[in-house]
């Protein structure tokens, strides 16, 4: 058995929320340079140009690369040896927002109530997904998420029948329909499979996987191709003016399902797709 | 390229403005979201005067992160201007002439800026902290309870932005995607790592 006291996770929380905001990914930067190059639409460069030249301003001065920063999503896996200390872990993830938020200058975007909407004050509660596995390791991901783009997410439950075809004509209608909402150029997670939220939880895990990454799956794999070419052919482009980069990836997750179902969910996360993890 | 322009915008100004330029807005804006358009309208249906004088004016569809200390303001992207499509007309009457935001517009919105010679411009959706670097100066005008939803005044300096939809309706969301329609192929081969 591992003891850990809850306010390594506090203090963790804190500095991921904040090193998320203020630096684009890496594998983000590399994605946004290659189709930089051979963009066709004018604008599309311009728009790519000033998204790049963004990300180096927010970075040297250690502020939010975007505004939208987000509702706190936090996934927390931890080994069943693990025994917290200290306090209630949730309690602890949603201290680090706080502070991630308050002294990290960051939006404060969260209201109390989905119909009474009074703004917390200082983002939390965070979100929190928590899932246990072997060992005495502890592996925390957050997730600062925006909702230009979570607005334009959806699921639907297909039928059997429906297959691989169904998927994709879903998944291609879900980012047409969001045209320039959700700040393309965009990530698209999909989750297939399991049930509704099951679903719905691993679109949203997808956009965690790197996007220089492949689903281990090699027909996965060549369905994220797949899915991609179509997005990119669609026209949306940079901002929805116009161009080839819609999408920088397509990132599929998926589980088994009933045989009478064929869920399938699609979130969405803008260029500002801002994850950062450790493992402890 | 890029055309330099300052606010209020002229009625001259505003007809010479076509759809695709790209400007550089200097003057002032008035940033406002979803909570304070619905307390302006609320305001214009209950025959009070809105916060400020809005005839010429532009807004802005934004709410900010707060300034780290020694900068004017944090980061202060556009959100999604769709949004505030229903409350647009209604301003739209009252004599704004230019919005600042990213996405659609519905047809109810077309059809005021075509009837009052209004212009729509597009601020690029994540780039936060590039706008915030164009933003001189800051004043809350109103409702300061709602925090980054206030509706404050803006000075800026050369802040980019795209006509997405002139005063005669046309509209760059209409008209440029379908140029793109199928041209990813064309460049999948030249660039492999684009998979």
């Amino acid at each position: 058995m591992r003891e850990m006291d809850v306010a390594i996770i506090r203090e963790w929380v804190k500095k991921l929320f904040m090193h998320a905001n203020y630096y684009l990914c890496d594998d983000i930067m590399k994605k946004l340079l290659a189709y930089r190059k051979v963009e066709v639409s004018d604008i599309g460069r311009e728009v790519l140009d000033k998204i790049l030249e963004n990300a180096r301003l927010a970075a040297e001065s250690e502020i939010a690369i975007c505004q939208d920063t987000g509702i706190s999503v936090v996934f927390i896996e931890f080994g069943q040896e693990v025994h917290f200390t200290g306090g209630s872990l949730e309690e602890a993830i949603n201290a680090g927002v706080r502070e991630a938020y308050a002294e990290g200058y960051l939006r404060k975007s969260v209201v109390r109530d989905p119909l009474n909407r009074v703004n917390t004050g200082d983002n939390t509660p965070a979100v929190v997904h928590y899932s246990m596995v072997p060992g005495e390791k502890v592996k925390l991901q957050v997730m600062p998420k925006g909702f230009g783009s979570e607005n334009m997410s959806a699921v639907k439950m297909l039928k059997p029948a429906d297959g691989v075809d169904g998927v994709v004509e879903f998944v291609v209608e879900t980012v047409r329909k969001a045209g320039s909402n959700p700040c393309p150029p965009i990530i698209v997670g999909v989750g297939i499979g399991g049930t509704m939220e099951k679903a719905a939880f691993l679109s949203k895990k997808a956009l965690l996987r790197r996007l220089d990454s492949q689903n281990r799956d090699g027909y996965y794999a060549n369905l994220e191709q797949t899915l991609l070419k179509k997005i990119n052919n669609l026209g949306i482009g940079p901002q929805g003016l116009g161009g080839i980069t819609t999408a920088l990836a397509v990132n599929i997750e998926t589980y088994p399902t009933h045989f009478a179902g064929l869920p399938v969910a699609v979130n969405i996360t803008c260029h500002a797709s801002r994850h950062e993890e450790v493992e402890i | 390229m890029f055309k330099k322009i300052t606010t209020p915008l002229d009625e001259q100004l505003i007809q010479e403005l076509k759809a695709g330029d790209r400007v550089l807005i200097s003057g002032i804006i008035y940033a406002a979201r979803d909570a304070a358009h619905k307390k302006m309208t609320d305001a214009l249906a209950a025959g009070e005067d809105l916060p400020f004088d809005i005839n010429g004016q532009v807004i802005y569809y934004a709410g900010p992160c707060p300034p780290k200390p020694g900068m004017v303001a944090g980061p202060f992207g556009p959100t999604t201007s769709g949004r505030m499509d229903r409350y647009t007309p209604a301003l739209l009457d009252q004599g704004l002439k230019g919005m600042i935001g990213k996405g659609l517009r519905d047809a109810a919105v077309i059809d005021g800026m075509r009837k009052h010679k209004a212009v729509y411009f597009a601020a690029i959706g994540g780039i936060g902290a590039l706008i915030a670097s164009t933003i001189k100066s800051l004043r809350t005008v109103a409702y300061e309870e709602l925090g980054a939803e206030a509706l404050v005044e803006l000075q800026v300096e050369d802040f980019p932005a795209i006509v997405a939809i002139d005063c005669t309706g046309r509209d760059l969301y209409d008209s440029e995607p379908p140029k793109y329609i199928g041209k990813f192929e064309e460049c999948i081969n030249e660039e492999k790592v684009l998979l």
